[in-house]
């Protein structure tokens, strides 16, 4: 127990939960509204998307490779969910899975690449990235998907509690998707021989293939899964907004980048958790929500992303070098 | 081992493994031809030869990364196989440790020693607690401790070390095979690895050591196997062979060994270090190298001696002391400074630092020099470039097809004297070598060192660092012992035996 | 010591023999691994000069292909500099949006009604944008050199500050409006050749010497193939590594004036869907991900294929959009064959002998 707690304090996960107690305490103390519930349930909600993907690119990470097409996979997938259940008045479940599939299949196309063209991940992910969303703009003419079914768009509320005079907590679907990805990553990351072989991959792929780890298995499932996943939040972003817009998700890829970073993913691989990368997302949600209520422009927001990175990058980096050189 | 009854039980037990006409070809090239090897179970057994005799290529036959020509036979317990497979191999109870040690530096040592419960299906959950079990059983068996939940990759290499070991038991090998095992540890860590290897033998595993040289696991090793070209010397009982002997079975050749030591006290002393200190590195540091003088510094790995060398290069700025080079303080501020005032540093290790392995012999032939070569814009000519690598390449008799032919695809000697000429092209007073031969043939170490006795000719002085007696023995002037960061000897060959000289280090 | 080689190495030159003086021209030519793309280019040309006859191989093409190419083209060069050190730049077209900004805010707000000073002022603020992408490429190799940390992650960082203030400071909106010296610049035809295509093929054969014949560019491949090693032969690899940011910086501030010529507005969102494309462009060109191998005359020759193949298919009626997608599709095609080749093809026996060397 005592070796957790001081491996607890050594971990990013430690140094995110006390900027972010930090900030909230901040935030409370200048702005009344930052501390109701309802503002948080609201937060999270708007963060679910982007968490879910952020969640997908690290268990990609964390075996050592990157990916910068789950934008472009996410808007394929919801764009044929949308056509299907629109244009050939297809029943939820298909539709659905339609999403899904689509996702899951963009991801391994990536993963094949990969694995058998023994290519750099990001060189091939920039290529699939400009084919797939390229192809979606060129069938879809740009055009959106507009008045999707109400059992896709309008908003689920599982629970709904009244805190005070006009002022209610809603959990809705978003969040609950979140949670469940978020658990169920984490159980197979942290539970599961298959997440074992995952960080043994990211930590000495060399080493694991020696012990008889399959790194195409390995390929085949962390791409897989991030498209799925950028299938599900393709879907979920559509729930959102009530519609289906080509280029809505791209251009955000960085940001997941840089939030799965911030939560203490390494683009080495190997390292990281799905905490760290909840709690990295948070810390940026908290911060444009707080700035947001403060009346702070939200242009200002990306200037406050990159000096967060930079510093959370650097301090990780330069302690890096300071334990190397001690060592040495 | 002296015990008449062990030996003869050994005698009549089954060898574990047999080997017999083990050929391997590699696109018509043939690696390794006929070999016939036994294991016996709890024996320690070294399989020596230079780089490229078919040692790695046996022990992958083995672990079934490569699969042997027809004919070939291999009796794992009796039963007869012709080749094996991965998966056969480790349930056979065989298992590698490479160089590298194959661990996981961002899993903890839990996970690292029990890695092969992760490996059974995709699906399977990972259970902790028989997980901690079976990596505290294979500490236990070794009676070492270990923090389980440490991160490997924050251990010092000798406990990684044990950490590889423990995964071999902890997949219940039989047969441990440890590639250059000592390469990178201290004295006293290669103390308490033979402890550790002894208690393996007292529990029946075997234990194959391979090297390109005969070190310090001779010790407690029962039976030499020496492969040159390909092909098996033959099996020795490790006392009947020296330093000597296993040289000349390894290269074939007849090397003649002659101490050097001149006085060379009359000449004008080039370097003087006085006091030198650097915190937990070395401390009180006085010795001095004259014009033409091979001064050779040899002590046991973490005895401060690269770190002197890094200091005396400008790299990392002592604390305390002087350095005078030709009778200037020297103050560098980076390794710029001390090149530019007629030092040069090769490394010890070539691979990562040494030189820029993947690009061109003449690149990396000019890269010290080309601030020399470069005109006031920075300009610097191909046709100078050209002419730069190309003398030095004539000098020092590098065989290469091209200039511009990557330093990767040239043989560990000729990379070695790729590095050479990068320094001596700086024109220097002063060259530093660091373990110079290390993992360069026997062959080609006597080129190497025939470079370095010319360069003294010329009046060039040298400082030889290596942790081989022989190597400083024989090729330098005077020499000196470095234990815990200090100077605590100096021995002149010749007048000192080369005994004496390796008692005083290896006491 | 340069002095008394050169001699040698001219006497040495002629006693080869023509025949073999040949070879070795011929095995450049191969070893520079340009030979498969300038047949990608050549094939290309001649399939759409059948396909459209006396539409595509005409001057009205071929000089709008030179107007089209630079832009992409100063950008790959300012990605070039980094891919070659093995590190990325994400904040090109941050900095060239920032350059731009800078450049376009001077000239539109001090030159007076009647345009009398319009020269001083655009040449200030040709200075200034200068200056501060100088800055900005200064900042960001000293960031890479001492955080000890990956390029992306660093130049994401200042990319999102860079962008981030331009969209801040502007509100997003493009500032337009420019005197007609610098439009000038962006439609003037000079011998036949279009001026902006002059300026990147200067940029090129500047940038070409600089990699190839310079202490700074020689050192820029041995810092991208192992930094150590280079920082022990005594190079100062955190100024080099400063100097590979810079000069990506200053080729962005190059970019930066072409497009204000071209587009006379300046803003944060410009060209962003480039960003990708210079590291497509650079690694068709045969430019190592991990660094330190790659040729200017490779990048140039990819740039090329991209044009025409975009310029081809637009010709062809084809959607702008499905042109971007042949962009990837051309990368991905171009690795399959590279290893059908490695893999099937007359490689086959070194690599394999490579590959499983004994004593490995």
């Amino acid at each position: 127990m005592h070796s957790l707690l001081t491996r607890f304090k050594r971990s990013s996960e430690a140094y995110l939960t006390a900027v972010i107690l930090l900030l909230v305490v901040v935030f409370g103390v200048l702005t009344p509204d930052f501390l109701t519930l309802g503002n948080w349930f609201d937060l999270v909600e708007s963060y679910s998307v982007t968490a879910i993907l952020a969640i997908g690119l690290f268990v990609v990470l964390v075996t050592g490779g990157i990916d910068i097409s789950f934008a472009a996979t996410a808007s394929v997938a919801q764009y044929l969910a949308a056509y299907a259940a629109i244009r050939l008045n297809m029943p939820a479940p298909v539709v659905l899975l339609i999403g899904a599939v689509t996702g899951t299949l963009l991801g391994c196309l990536n993963a094949v690449l990969i694995d058998r063209l023994r290519a750099t991940a990001i060189i091939i992910t920039i290529s699939t990235m400009s084919v797939y969303f390229a192809l979606l703009m060129y069938f879809t003419s740009g055009k959106s998907i507009y008045g999707l079914p109400g059992w896709w768009s309008d908003s689920m509320v599982l629970f709904e509690m009244t805190t005070g005079p006009d002022q209610s907590v809603r959990l809705t679907l978003p969040i609950v998707v979140m949670i469940v990805v978020a658990v169920g990553t984490a159980f197979i990351m942290n539970r599961t021989s298959l997440g074992r072989q995952l960080y043994a991959m990211g930590g000495n792929p060399e080493a694991a293939r020696r012990v008889g780890v399959s790194l195409s298995t390995m390929q085949w499932f962390a791409y897989g899964y991030l498209g799925l996943l950028a299938g599900i939040a393709g879907l979920l972003q559509a729930h959102r907004v009530g519609e289906s817009v080509p280029n809505a998700m791209i251009g955000g890829e960085l940001n997941v980048v840089a939030a799965a970073v911030l939560g203490g993913a390494s683009l080495l691989g190997g390292i990281g958790s799905v905490s760290g990368v909840v709690l990295g997302i948070l810390l940026l949600a908290i911060l444009r929500n707080g700035l947001n209520l403060m009346g702070v422009s939200p242009y200002f927001f990306q200037i406050v992303i990159g000096t967060i990175l930079l510093a959370s990058t650097g301090i990780t980096g330069l302690s890096l070098r300071r334990r190397r050189v001690a060592e040495a | 081992m002296s015990d008449p009854v062990v030996q003869a039980s050994r005698a009549q037990r089954q060898p574990f493994v047999r080997m017999r006409n083990a050929t391997m070809k590699f696109a018509g090239v043939t690696a390794l031809q006929a070999l016939d090897w036994d294991i016996i179970p709890g024996e320690v057994h070294c399989l020596i030869g230079e780089n490229g005799c078919g040692k790695s290529t046996a022990i992958k036959i083995l672990s079934g990364v490569n699969i042997p020509e027809e004919g070939t036979v291999i009796e794992i317990d009796g039963t007869p196989y012709p080749h094996l497979t991965p998966a056969q191999s480790k349930a056979l109870g065989l298992h590698v440790i490479y160089q590298d040690l194959s661990l996981f530096p961002n899993l903890s040592v839990a996970e690292n020693i029990a890695m092969d419960d992760a490996l059974h299906s995709l699906g399977r959950l990972v259970n902790r607690r028989q997980m901690i079990e079976r990596a505290s059983a294979a500490l236990k068996r070794l009676d070492v401790h270990l923090p389980l939940d440490e991160k490997v990759g924050s251990l010092p290499i000798a406990s990684r070390q044990l950490v590889a070991i423990c995964r071999g038991l902890a997949s219940d090998a039989r047969l441990l095979f440890m590639d250059e095992p000592t390469a990178s540890l201290t004295r006293s860590e290669v103390d308490s690895l033979l402890g550790v290897v002894r208690r393996l033998k007292q529990d029946g595993i075997a234990i194959v050591f391979v090297s390109h040289r005969l070190d310090e696991v001779v010790e407690i090793a029962e039976r030499v196997t020496v492969l040159r070209d390909g092909r098996k010397l033959g099996t020795y009982p490790a006392g009947s062979l020296d330093d000597r002997k296993l040289g000349e079975l390894m290269t074939g050749l007849q090397i003649e060994h002659k101490v050097r030591a001149h006085d060379c006290s009359a000449a004008a002393p080039i370097l003087e270090v006085r006091q030198l200190s650097r915190r937990g590195e070395f401390r009180n540091v006085n010795f001095t190298v004259h014009k033409g003088e091979v001064v050779g510094i040899t002590g046991l790995l973490g005895a401060g001696r690269t770190e002197l060398a890094l200091s005396i290069f400008g790299m990392s700025p002592p604390d305390g002391g002087e350095i005078r080079l030709d009778g200037q303080a020297m103050q560098a501020r980076s390794n710029r400074d001390a090149i530019d005032a007629g030092i040069a540093y090769v490394s010890e290790d070539r691979l990562s630092i040494g030189v820029n392995m993947r690009q061109s012999v003449q690149d990396n032939m000019v890269l010290a020099v080309l601030h020399r070569l470069a005109s006031g814009i920075g300009w610097v000519s191909p046709a100078s470039r050209h002419a730069t690598a190309a003398k030095w390449r004539d000098k020092l008799r590098i065989k290469i097809p091209a200039l511009e032919a990557p330093v990767s695809q040239l043989s560990g000697g000729n990379q070695q004297r790729v590095v050479l000429a990068k320094w001596l092209a700086t024109d220097p007073k002063l060259l530093i070598l660091d373990s110079p031969t290390v993992g360069v043939d026997i062959g080609n170490k006597q080129g190497i060192y025939e470079i370095v006795h010319s360069l003294a000719e010329l009046g060039m002085s040298v400082l030889m660092i290596s942790d081989e007696v022989p190597e400083v023995y024989y090729n330098c002037d005077r020499v000196l012992h470095m234990r815990s960061g200090e100077i605590v000897d100096e021995f002149v060959p010749g007048r000192d035996s080369e005994d004496h000289i390796r008692e005083h280090v290896y006491a | 010591m340069s002095q008394a080689n050169e001699p040698k190495a001219s006497t040495m030159m002629p006693a080869e023999p023509p025949a073999d003086r040949l070879r070795e021209l011929f095995h450049l030519c191969r070893s520079s691994g340009n030979t498969g793309l300038l047949a990608l280019l050549g094939v290309l040309f001649l399939t759409f000069s059948l396909y459209l006859p006396g539409r595509f191989a005409t001057h009205d093409t071929l000089v709008s292909m030179m107007f089209q190419l630079p832009e992409l083209g100063l950008l790959a060069l300012a990605m070039l500099f980094p891919l070659l050190s093995g590190g990325f730049n994400l904040a090109i077209i941050a900095t060239t949006n920032m350059g731009a900004l800078i450049m376009a805010w001077i000239m539109t707000s001090y030159i007076d009604s009647t345009g009398s000073n319009a020269g001083l002022i655009v040449l200030l603020a040709l200075v200034a944008g200068f200056l501060a992408c100088l800055l900005v490429g200064a900042i960001t190799g000293y960031l890479v050199a001492t955080l000890n940390t990956h390029p992306i992650l660093v130049t994401l960082g200042t990319m999102s500050i860079i962008n981030g203030t331009c969209v801040w400071l502007t509100r997003g909106k493009p500032i337009a409006g420019f005197p007609e010296v610098l439009q000038s610049v962006g439609n003037a035809i000079f011998l036949g050749i279009p001026l902006p295509f002059w300026l990147f093929v200067a940029a090129t054969v500047a940038v070409g010497l600089l990699l190839s014949r310079t202490r700074f560019g020689i050192s820029v491949y041995m810092v991208g193939s192992n930094l150590e090693a280079t920082r022990y032969s005594g190079i100062n690899t955190r100024n080099v590594l400063i100097g590979i940011y810079t000069a990506s910086s200053v080729l962005c501030w190059c970019a930066a004036i072409l497009m204000m010529a071209r587009f006379n507005s300046a803003s944060a969102g410009y060209a962003a869907s480039y960003l990708l494309i210079t590291v497509l462009a650079a690694i068709l060109g045969g430019v190592d991900p991990n660094g330190g191998f790659g040729k200017v005359s490779g990048l140039f020759i990819a740039l090329l294929v991209l044009q025409v193949i975009s310029s081809g298919l637009n010709l062809l009626g084809v959607n702008t959009q499905l042109t971007q997608a042949t962009w990837g599709g051309t990368m991905i095609a171009v690795m399959l064959v590279r290893y059908l080749i490695a893999r099937f093809g007359l490689f086959k026996p070194r690599r394999a002998v490579a590959k499983s060397a004994p004593g490995a």
